[in-house]
């Protein structure tokens, strides 16, 4: 397959209906977040789940609205593992530093 | 130097025939530049949470009404400025001119209409609250720094974001731009949406007052 057909192909991306429907469920999963918050977790359970609905909804944007799910794989192989892994480094001494701090803590 | 005599020579990868990721150079680089800033608000964001962790005294400014209220309709306001970004990615993609701006200044709104909402709720923590950028009334002083510091430099991207479609909705319409230009600045947008959708939580909803 050619450039030219693969700039096609990579341009199909999604329907108005499918990109509504992710539209509909990022708005339901903040509904979500906001009912979190108002039921008042403890803060680590809290903090957990609200990164990982983060990630969900970035996975669904960068996915559908930023058409990468339509893109050749390559492109994904080539900026996702590598942004991943630069925010893994940044966060490498996170947990330990954090554990040590919050046993540092005045009780 | 290459002489090009035929499609082969085109074709051929070693000879930069082929684009590698089947899109234009300007995607790329735009895509380039979502992963740089990515890593941007991504320090800051970890910079947050080891202040957060080392300040027992971290200030819990938002109640869940009005604030928590209020910032919930700001995402809700951004999410649909996304969606009309789509909206208009598809129209160019379709060559309709006309709806394509059309989308884009519905964009352009839902930017405009964050950003004031953003301003009203920054005015009111300072004028009101006497939360600035050095200090506030109750916890560490650090909370100004971070927050206004984040949520400002997220307000500064949707603002050139505006004005960025502004550009592109023009040109676009008078034939200048492609497309393809439309689409990239789409990417952009979205990104902006993207980065809202980890500041909302981790700033907003993890510091809500009960």
């Amino acid at each position: 397959m050619n450039t030219h057909a693969h700039a096609e192909e990579a341009h199909a991306g999604a329907s108005v209906g499918t990109n509504l429907a992710i539209w509909v469920g990022l708005v339901g999963i903040t509904g979500l977040e906001v009912f979190l918050a108002y039921k008042q977790l403890q803060p680590s359970i809290m903090l957990s789940i609200l990164v990982v609905l983060s990630v969900v909804k970035a996975a669904m944007i960068m996915s559908y609205f930023m058409h990468l799910k339509f893109e050749k794989f390559s492109l994904v192989l080539w900026l996702v593992p590598s942004m991943i892994f630069c925010i893994c480094m940044m966060f490498i001494f996170f947990f330990p530093e954090a554990f040590r701090l919050l046993q540092m803590r005045p009780h | 130097m290459l002489e090009v005599k035929n499609d082969v020579a085109l074709d051929s990868a070693w000879n930069g025939g082929k684009s590698p990721f089947a899109i234009g150079s300007k995607k790329l680089g735009m895509w380039l530049f979502i992963v740089s800033d990515t890593l941007t608000f991504s320090a800051l964001l970890i910079a947050y949470s080891y202040s957060r962790i080392t300040n027992p005294d971290w200030p819990r400014p938002f109640p869940i009404y009005p604030a928590i209220a209020f910032s919930t309709t700001m995402t809700v306001v951004l999410l649909a400025s996304s969606l009309t970004m789509v909206m208009a990615v598809m129209a160019a993609q379709r060559n309709d001119r006309k709806k394509t701006v059309m989308w884009m200044v519905a964009t352009m709104i839902g930017g405009l209409l964050f950003t004031g909402l953003h301003l009203t709720e920054w005015l009111n923590m300072i004028t009101k609250e006497h939360f600035t950028i050095t200090g506030n009334p109750e916890g560490t002083p650090l909370f100004g720094a971070v927050f206004f510091g984040i949520t400002g430099l997220h307000m500064t991207h949707v603002m050139i974001g505006v004005i960025y479609l502004g550009i592109v909705a023009v040109g676009y319409g008078r034939g200048k731009f492609s497309a393809e230009d439309v689409e990239v600045n789409g990417l952009y947008w979205h990104f902006v949406d993207l980065v809202w959708m980890f500041v909302f939580p981790l700033i907003y909803l993890m510091s809500v007052k009960y």
